[in-house]
């Protein structure tokens, strides 16, 4: 309770000023209305009627809700006006990414700290390849992909995807695969074993906690990554398409409901990662760190 | 795919080159050199300038197409020619949306972490909500903002204001926590203010977690700024000669496009990073 009391505290105080924004910013279209009508309106039917509009500029919290709502209860999953099926599509998106972006982290960090000339020439150029802006790469690696001849969004957002994910991922398991100290090495090289034997058996389990606190800065990523290769170019699946289709065709609920569900999908990645960690960690009879 | 390429002469060529390259970095990194500074600045360059030898050579050798991928080489020179282009959008897209963001964004942050700061209960409150946001695709709030802020500059920054301001928040919020109890027990015995106690204990404690929230923002600032204009923008900008050239299947403007984002990325963190050095420069972590 001592916990969850200030968050909601501050909860309500975000929905609170939520609701007054609304108020702020949707009166002018009420106001604009009443002029037209050659009306004014009292303060009370101004509230009311910035409450319900079809196009509000930013939609009170409770229209959000039920859009969202309907968006995931009021369709059929298959259906294209379902932010389940939508949900999904970004979802398959997402972990293709941040499979790819584990593979290749990991195995850059592993030949980083088995090898010298890898850590002096991979890792800077691992570090600048995350001041590029990769949103600028993202419209390109679909045009690429599409020349390549290969069908659909699914790789080019796999790929972008991959891209933000595996930077936190190599540079976590870079710092764990060293974390062994030169006490554990020296007494596995005294019992003559080999470079791989090395990995598998102390550099490997050493870095599981870091592996782990690395995943969950990777799959948020890997969800941006994924909404990003949705947005430009006109897709028609995905959240991110969600959002494209309500900025194009002036509909901010959708907009907005696109939005809230892609929270909630990054707070049950989140979730899920967390409990897997904790299951790796009871499994290798760690404890509590 | 596999057929046999046209010019194989630069393919083996550049095959070469690659190969020299890496035998030369392999023994660099090896040798007393690689371990000076200009041993570590020499690898790494040696890297780069190889793979683009190598990109160079397989566009060539296979004559690959250029709406496909064009050489390095072609784009250099378009790089070269269309300078004032490029310029123009990167006024646009760094110089008035990301930076004024940036700063505004950071300041904000900075403000409410001191303000909360008092707040333990505020703290307990903010911190988690933060964390979640910070994890958050807000990218996707850039139609909004161009909705309600217009398509020219002010959307721009305004969705990388919203994009910085949490991680810069919750790294700050942390940061004034990072002094040790000790530490505040002696400020307290010199009969030290609440307000001299932060300017001269808590603030630079906290400035090697804020610079780790900057690093954080700078990248995001681009992405921030490039992204917006994909849902608006007037006729020059990065975001908007990206998804214009592409339109037109003009990927060597696209790649110099990108080159320009590259460069202004790595100069924005590499400014940050060398303030950095200059303001936490007792940290263990800047100790060489």
């Amino acid at each position: 309770m001592t916990r969850a009391l200030p968050v909601l505290t501050v909860l309500a105080g975000i929905v609170v000023l939520w609701y007054l924004g609304a108020v702020w910013l949707n009166s002018a279209w009420v106001h604009a209305q009443a002029e037209r009508a050659g009306t004014t309106v009292a303060f009370g039917e101004m509230v009311a009627l910035t409450m319900a509009q079809e196009r509000p500029l930013l939609p009170p919290p409770h229209q959000v809700a039920g859009e969202l709502w309907e968006g995931v209860a009021g369709h059929p999953v298959t259906s294209r006006r379902s932010l389940i099926y939508h949900g999904f599509v970004t979802f398959q998106g997402t972990m293709m990414g941040f499979a790819l972006g584990i593979v290749i982290g990991v195995a850059l960090a592993m030949s980083i700290v088995r090898f010298r000339v890898m850590e002096m020439s991979v890792m800077p150029w691992a570090i600048i390849s995350q001041t590029v802006p990769i949103v600028a790469l993202a419209p390109m690696i679909l045009v690429l992909a599409n020349q390549l001849g290969v069908e659909g969004r699914d790789l080019p957002k796999a790929v972008i995807a991959a891209y933000l994910s595996f930077f936190p991922v190599l540079v976590s398991m870079v710092k764990g695969l060293r974390n062994p100290d030169q006490m554990q090495l020296d007494l596995l090289r005294t019992y003559g074993a080999s470079e791989a034997q090395t990995f598998r058996k102390l550099r490997i389990p050493a870095s599981m906690p870091y592996f782990f606190a690395s995943l969950k800065v990777a799959i948020a990523a890997a969800l941006v990554g994924t909404i990003v290769g949705e947005l430009p170019t006109g897709a028609i699946e995905g959240l991110g398409a969600r959002m494209l289709i309500g900025s194009q065709f002036g509909e901010p609920l959708i907009m907005w409901a696109a939005l809230v569900a892609a929270a909630i999908l990054a707070g049950m990645l989140i979730l899920a990662v967390g409990a897997l960690e904790g299951g790796v960690r009871r499994r290798m009879g760690g404890t509590n760190v | 795919m596999f057929s046999p390429p046209p010019n194989p002469e630069w393919l083996a060529g550049a095959a070469l080159v690659w190969l020299g390259l890496w035998a030369l970095n392999v023994g660099l990194a090896g040798s007393a050199f690689g371990r000076t500074a200009a041993g570590r600045a020499a690898v790494p360059a040696l890297f780069g300038i190889a793979v683009l030898v190598l990109w160079e050579g397989v566009v060539r050798g296979y004559v690959v197409s250029q709406v496909i991928l064009p050489a390095p080489s072609v784009i250099g020179a378009k790089l070269a020619t269309e300078l004032p282009t490029l310029w123009g959008d990167f006024v646009q897209t760094i110089l008035k949306g990301a930076l004024p963001g940036f700063l505004i964004g950071c300041g904000a942050a900075v403000a409410t972490a001191i303000a909360i700061d008092r707040s333990p209960f505020l703290q307990r409150g903010l911190l988690p909500i933060g964390n979640f946001v910070a994890a958050l695709p807000i990218v996707g709030l850039a139609p909004i903002l161009v909705m309600w802020f217009g398509f020219d500059w002010q959307s721009k920054a305004a969705l990388v204001v919203v994009m910085v301001f949490f991680p810069v928040l919750v790294n700050m919020v942390a940061g004034l926590q990072a002094s040790e109890r000790m530490q505040r027990d002696l400020m307290a015995t010199w009969g030290a203010s609440y307000w001299q106690s932060l300017l001269k204990l808590r603030l630079p404690a906290a400035m090697p977690f804020l610079f780790n929230g900057l690093k954080i923002a700078s990248t995001l600032a681009l992405i921030g700024a490039i992204v917006a204009e994909f849902f608006g923008s007037p006729i020059y900008g990065m975001g908007f000669r990206i998804s214009t050239e592409v339109g037109r299947l003009g990927l060597d403007m696209v790649w110099a496009t990108i080159a320009v984002a590259a460069i202004a990325g790595s100069a924005f963190y590499g400014l940050i990073a060398l303030i950095e050095r200059g303001v936490t420069f007792w940290h263990p972590s800047q100790r060489h």
